[in-house]
């Protein structure tokens, strides 16, 4: 059984012009151990789709399909469920660590936390294994740290610190969004490179979510491109890498300034902008802005076309493989 | 050579701390610690360097927004920091700033119009008229329309939020654009857009840009002379193809390893 496999994942939200769909049929597995990359532009559903595995999503959100956590479907569950499961087997790291850090606790408390909760274990024992969590993350002088506000650890240690609440119950699957987005690159590299070292120890399944080619290319196995709420690319990171299936990969791909370009070379656009989620086509929600548009991409969404071993892409203009 | 637009002395700036102790003099912390640099008309300069290395510090110090702890700030020839307040305000028109943040930056209850004119309004005193008119140049310069003029921020996305910032920055006509990590927050493909644009508009206007940012690629593409700044001083500089093949000092090739890798398909 797979550790996490999710089927036909769709989230309506309600808005004044009634519900609109967030995420349009998503499906992928995970299996422990492995790296998975959410990777597209701001509106393309990947953050909801964290929101939805761990039950986070907005009031009044309508969520269909099923999120199969280690064979337990997690749509059916109610809140008191979810709140046995989120923090203890599945984790979560955010964006930007100075708010997802309470500024009143110490730092040994708010990991603390969901140990006494979770574990149950007591005040103490709560915190040694805090410390040893401190520990494990690197941060330097842990001993002393655990008594610091968050004001008091630089951006980077703080994420440390994110990493070790979401770490402290031993959880199965660790999501992380955009962990590294607010950190400076050199501190990038580090925070990448101990969620890696983390997750291959303890064998958890990690879902990576970043807008950023790179990351994705130096820490996930396997990657889903995702646009308008669809999976519009998915396969082995190199894979897609080499291939570029689907036009909206190749875009992404075009217009991402990389060392080494000439000075004033123009890089590539997409044209127009990534649709709101009221006015999704019916069709391909790419083909308004895909330079190789077809009348028929505008009347069903595409279904997938497999272009390599476990490399799929949802576009009627790849071929086969 | 003629003469630079932007010359930077010997810069330095320091912040005083909250006092520690009623028995010891405040502590400092030195935030730029003497930087020099020229900037040529129609050229771009990239600052690159983590947070805390003076990046921003150095921004505001060139915007006359802060005054210096010493050193000058010279813009053609004229030290900023050293004229009488009604100067600086006539020369500020001369001084745009573009900043990250495209939905910080503009005020959410201003249309378009009057964000993008007040600048306009505030420094030349221009007429309504005018103001009308030279926004819509603007704002077809930047790919928006007149249109646009009384539509709100919230009404664009934040690539168009950018344009219109952009637009703000060029309607005093200014010499220098400091460019404060203006496409960080914008997704690939309308960080591409923007990039675009303002090369065209240097091509244009001949605008010089001081551009601030995190991103060595970014970089690479804008600007044709790079400083690497770490700790309040300036570590290396050169080209940015000397500069990110070549890189001398261990902290350029620190932050050049860092770079998340991938070389695309050729």
């Amino acid at each position: 059984m797979p550790l996490l496999d999710v089927q036909n994942l769709r989230v309506a939200l309600p808005s004044p012009r009634g519900p609109v769909e967030a995420l349009r049929g998503v499906s992928f597995v995970l299996e422990r151990g492995q790296t998975l990359g959410l990777i597209g532009e701001s509106g393309c559903g990947k953050s909801m789709t964290a929101l939805a595995l761990m039950g986070l999503l907005p009031e009044g959100a309508a969520i269909s399909g099923r999120v199969l956590l280690g064979g337990q479907d997690l749509t059916t569950l109610d809140d008191a469920a979810l709140c046995q499961l989120r923090g203890h087997r599945m984790g979560m790291v955010f964006q930007e660590p100075m708010t997802a850090l309470n500024p009143l606790h110490t730092v040994g408390l708010q990991i603390a936390e969901p140990l006494r909760l979770h574990k149950g274990l007591s005040r103490g024992a709560a915190r040694a294994e805090a410390l040893r969590l401190l520990e494990r993350v690197q941060l330097p002088q842990a001993r002393e740290r655990l008594d610091a506000y968050p004001h008091q650890l630089s951006g980077g240690q703080r994420q440390r610190v994110v990493i070790a609440i979401a770490l402290a119950c031993g959880p199965d699957l660790l999501i992380a969004d955009e962990p590294t987005t607010a950190l400076d690159v050199t501190i990038q590299r580090e925070v990448l490179q101990l969620i890696q070292e983390l997750v291959r120890e303890d064998g958890m399944g990690l879902i990576l979510i970043s807008h950023d080619l790179g990351v994705m290319a130096d820490t996930v196995e396997r990657l889903l491109v995702m646009y308008g709420g669809t999976v519009v690319e998915s396969g082995p990171t190199a894979a897609v890498f080499k291939r570029l299936a689907h036009p909206y990969t190749q875009g992404l791909f075009a217009a991402r300034p990389r060392l080494g370009l000439k000075r004033g070379t123009r890089l590539a656009t997409i044209p127009g902008r990534v649709p709101a989620l009221a006015d999704m086509p019916a069709g391909c929600p790419f083909a308004d802005r895909c330079s190789q548009v077809t009348d028929a991409c505008r009347v069903a969404p595409p279904a997938a076309v497999r272009v390599g071993d476990k490399h799929d892409a949802r576009c009627l203009m790849v071929e086969a493989t | 050579m003629s003469a630079p637009l932007l010359q930077v002395e010997h810069l330095s700036k320091r912040y005083r701390l909250p006092r520690q102790s009623l028995l010891k003099p405040a502590p400092e912390v030195q935030a730029l610690a003497g930087v020099s640099f020229s900037l040529q008309a129609g050229c771009s300069l990239g600052i690159v360097g983590e947070s805390g290395s003076g990046k921003s510090t150095l921004a505001r110090l060139v915007m006359a927004l802060e005054a210096p702890s010493s050193g000058q700030v010279l813009l053609d020839g004229v030290d900023l920091h050293q004229l009488l307040p009604a100067e600086l305000r006539a020369t500020r028109s001369k001084l745009q700033m573009v900043f990250q943040d495209p939905f910080g930056s503009l005020d959410p209850r201003r249309t378009v119009l009057q964000t993008v004119a007040e600048p306009l309004a505030v420094l030349h005193g221009a007429s309504v008229a005018e103001q009308h008119e030279r926004a819509a140049e603007v704002l077809d310069a930047v790919g928006l329309s007149a249109a646009d003029s009384p539509k709100y921020p919230h009404e664009f996305s934040g690539g168009q939020r950018q344009r219109i910032a952009i637009a703000r920055a060029l309607i005093t006509r200014p010499r220098l654009i400091v460019a404060d990590e203006p496409v960080s927050a914008l997704d690939v493909s309308v960080q591409a857009q923007v990039l675009n644009l303002m090369q065209d508009l240097q091509d244009r206007y001949g605008v010089s840009y001081l551009f601030i940012s995190h991103d060595l690629a970014v970089v690479d593409l804008v600007c044709d002379e790079v400083i690497v700044m770490h700790q309040g001083a300036i570590v290396e500089r050169g080209s940015p193809d000397t500069l990110f093949t070549a890189p001398q000092h261990p902290y350029t090739q620190r932050l050049l390893a860092a770079v998340p890798g991938l070389q695309p398909p050729a």
